[in-house]
């Protein structure tokens, strides 16, 4: 009172104390924490945050498309606090409260990206400039990944990939802002190769059809060694357009090739395509150099192996993920989803599930959508109950290490969900490799891209 | 080495059955009309949809809740039992077996009313107008009907199951007193080859054998003289482009347990049908089967990896690159008459 009386008010007082705070330095350590949320892409300032659903809808592989939509719509739900919570509840750690995301409710948006790499970049740049994503995920061709996530690298957004199963995903096209939860076609060289020198033996020759692309080409590349190294011999690796349709003209040369086993390096409606084709040119009732003639399907899912039908019988191939498994976290999804679309989810619907509640758990645990600290976060980070076992997002290339799965189209189906039995669960130590051995470069966090 | 080729030269007749087939119905558009018919690629999808709208109706089941049985994500499970067997035993089980084959009865009249429909109602304001405002009108049209298809049966290929009896592959060369298991071929793929060769000869007979088919030519050669002689020939040539959608619609049906079909199936083969037209002379039916056969067996020679070990990637643009030697050499293609689309 006797300060004011001497003609200091208290404005004054609280001007010149707030001047004293700042320039003491105290308030570095006030604000920090959050001044650069002013600073990235799509920094979310109202009630709601906007996922990019970047789905195939259209195209070779639309069917996974479809089934992820349903997944991340079921994501957004039991993230907002609605249904039966699915996996928010068997996920370990977790900071996800089932009140959206930093409090703030999640809604999406979505492109179809036509199963084309350039389609998939248009329309998550379209979702990041206009629609204002926060991050982008989603995709059932490693091409399409590794298009989006350059471009997330550029843009400063995360990816969160959906289906993608290259090695160049998270190997030389790896980025610090893209992810991958799916296995990789090295991995499914790892698993598959020993099963199939137990079923097949040591001598077989082996014939490739490939879906000409980053996919196919590792694909091919990894199984070849892997059969090699049980000392099969590969007799033929043939290159075959994404989406061909009609593979007479490339199954016809096997038939006379002294080729014992076709390894069909395609996915989607190509490998539905590829395999009924095979089956009608008489392949799995052929003998060659006094062998059964044999087709394997390095990479499998179960909406392929629907399309396929009986064709799909007694097959190898491996898998992410599968709906019977009985572990806590698959049951938890496999009822969630069952109850929503009356039908067992997919691995790529799992997938794209698990990426969405892994970004989410991610911010929550960062406290911030600054990008570079949810990286932080989910880098390294060890977490259990998504149906695979423990899990590690591996820090050096964003490759989740995890188990898989050894799969055969199943001979006697009980329901038309009912078309593969797991053969073999392949444990997270025997498939996990090092890094380096695909080379690339993650590239930096920060400072964080600013998007147009 | 004589297996492999001999295969592959099935292969090509089997693929050239299938260019030849669509050609035909394309050209005989535009030999009776003179229209650049861009809705005929969407005519084969429809005729692949009319199998699985068959297929569909043979496969309605009665569904009914068991609540004393779960299934594994927890929710009662759906009894199905399929209503045709129910009415008709085993006459119903063996026509949902042939069912791709017993569509062609609900293909035929569907396609013809369709192309009739669409040339009274929209093709026929176009004759007068240049060629591309034509392809400008039948592009849309196809857009339209992909999309109309897109909305009712969704984006993804539905598979047509072959009849069981033609499951797997005949062994022709046992057949031609060779060693068993060599020269072996899918059965449905010879049908298909067969079932095109039927149709294209049938469709040469009525032109050539039958009093409709003779004013049809004659028309095709002079169209005002024949209109002096006091026949309607628009009213034939409507037919003619009925005829030519019923044509284009079987194609279909029988392709589908080749490759399932979705919305997009016409489109995928309108560029290749264009070309095989424009290859074997413009309007010209035999050209159309000539140039159908020789760009389906030499697309399958390119793919063989002794050709590919050659020339790599020459598989993907072999129709491409002979369809402009054709038209370096012979401008007017393999069979093209002179003023035919020419200034």
């Amino acid at each position: 009172m006797t300060l004011l009386k001497r003609g200091l008010s208290r404005r004054r007082v609280l001007q010149t104390g707030m001047a004293g705070i700042i320039g003491s330095g105290v308030a570095p350590l006030m604000f920090t924490k959050g001044a650069w949320a002013q600073e990235f892409c799509n920094n979310p300032t109202g009630d709601t945050v906007t996922f990019g659903l970047n789905l195939p809808l259209t195209g070779a592989y639309a069917e996974e498309g479809a089934d992820e939509q349903k997944a991340y719509e079921l994501a957004v739900k039991h993230l907002n606090g609605e249904g039966d919570g699915g996996l928010i509840g068997v996920l370990t750690p977790t900071a996800l409260k089932g009140n959206g995301i930093l409090g703030k409710k999640v809604a999406f948006v979505t492109s179809d990206s036509q199963t084309k790499s350039d389609v998939a970049r248009a329309g998550a740049t379209r979702m990041i400039e206009r629609d204002g994503a926060i991050m982008v995920t989603g995709g059932s061709s490693s091409g399409e990944a590794i298009a989006v996530q350059g471009l997330c690298q550029e843009l400063g957004v995360i990816f969160m990939a959906g289906l993608t199963h290259s090695n160049d995903t998270t190997g030389k096209d790896k980025r610090r802002y893209g992810f991958r939860h799916f296995f990789n076609a090295y991995q499914s060289g790892i698993g598959l190769g020993p099963v199939l020198g137990q079923e097949y033996g040591k001598d077989r020759r082996a014939y490739h059809l490939t879906a000409d692309y980053t996919w196919g080409w590792t694909q091919e590349e990894s199984m070849k060694a892997a059969t090699e190294a049980l000392g099969w011999q590969t007799v033929e690796a043939v290159r075959t357009p994404l989406g061909a349709g009609d593979f007479s003209q490339f199954l016809t040369p096997v038939l006379n090739s002294g080729a014992d086993v076709l390894i069909l390096n395609h996915y989607g409606n190509d490998m539905v395509n590829s395999l009924t084709q095979a089956v009608q040119f008489g392949m799995r009732d052929r003998q060659a150099n006094g062998k059964d003639f044999q087709i394997v399907v390095p990479l499998f899912s179960e909406l392929m192996a629907k399309g396929a039908g009986a064709n799909i019988k007694g097959i190898f191939g491996t898998s992410n993920w599968h709906w019977n498994l009985q572990d806590p976290g698959t049951v938890a999804f496999t009822k969630s989803f069952g109850a929503a679309y009356g039908a067992p989810p997919s691995q790529a619907a799992h997938t794209a599930y698990v990426q969405a509640l892994l970004y989410a758990d991610a911010v929550e645990r960062a406290g911030t959508f600054y990008p570079p600290e949810v990286i932080k976060a989910l880098e390294g980070h060890e977490f259990d109950g998504m149906g695979n076992g423990p899990t590690l997002y591996r820090a050096e290339d964003h490759q989740c290490m995890k188990n898989i799965l050894v799969v055969q189209g199943n001979d006697n189906p009980t329901s038309e969900y009912d078309v593969l039995n797991v053969v073999q669960e392949v444990q997270r130590d025997v498939v996990t490799y090092d890094p380096a051995i695909f080379g690339g470069d993650l590239g930096p966090a920060e400072p964080a891209p600013l998007c147009a | 080495m004589f297996e492999v080729i001999f295969l592959q030269f099935l292969n090509g007749l089997d693929k050239g059955a299938a260019y030849a087939l669509i050609a035909l119905g394309l050209t005989l558009v535009f030999g009776t009309l003179g229209v650049v018919n861009f809705a005929h690629g969407a005519l084969f999808m429809l005729g692949a949809f009319c199998a699985v709208l068959f297929r569909q109706l043979l496969t309605l089941e009665t569904v009914t809740i068991d609540p004393t049985k779960l299934s594994p994500w927890g929710q009662p499970l759906e009894v199905r039992a399929p209503l045709v067997q129910a009415w008709f035993g085993d006459f119903g089980a063996v026509l949902v077996n042939y069912s791709v084959p017993a569509s062609i009865i609900i293909t035929i009249p569907i396609m013809l009313l369709l192309g009739i429909l669409l040339e009274r109602g929209i093709i026929k304001h176009f004759y007068k107008r240049p060629h591309a405002e034509q392809i400008l009108v039948t592009f849309g049209l196809a857009i339209v009907a992909q999309e109309v298809i897109k909305s009712f049966f969704g984006p993804n290929p539905i598979p047509q199951p072959m009849p069981t009896d033609l499951r797997g592959a005949a062994d022709i060369g046992a057949f031609l007193g060779m060693q068993a298991n060599v020269i072996t071929y899918p059965i449905w793929r010879l049908i298909y080859f067969l079932f095109s060769a039927a149709i294209i000869g049938g469709v040469f007979a009525f032109l050539q054998f039958t009093t409709f088919g003779m004013v049809v030519r004659a028309g095709m050669a002079d169209r005002e003289t024949v209109g002096l002689l006091g026949i309607n020939i628009d009213r034939r040539f409507t037919i003619m482009f009925g005829l030519a959608a019923v044509v284009a619609g079987l194609a279909g049906v029988m392709y589908t347990p080749l490759l399932p079909p979705n919305y997009h199936i016409g489109m995928d083969f309108l560029v290749l049908s264009f070309v095989v037209v424009v290859v074997g002379g413009m309007g010209s039916l035999p050209g159309a089967v000539a140039a159908g056969f020789l760009l389906g067996i030499l697309q399958s020679f390119a793919s063989m990896t002794q050709v590919k070990a050659l020339i790599p990637g020459i598989d993907q643009i072999i129709i491409y690159l002979v369809a402009v030697v054709i038209l370096l050499v012979l401008p007017r293609g393999l069979f093209g008459r002179r003023g035919v689309m020419e200034a």
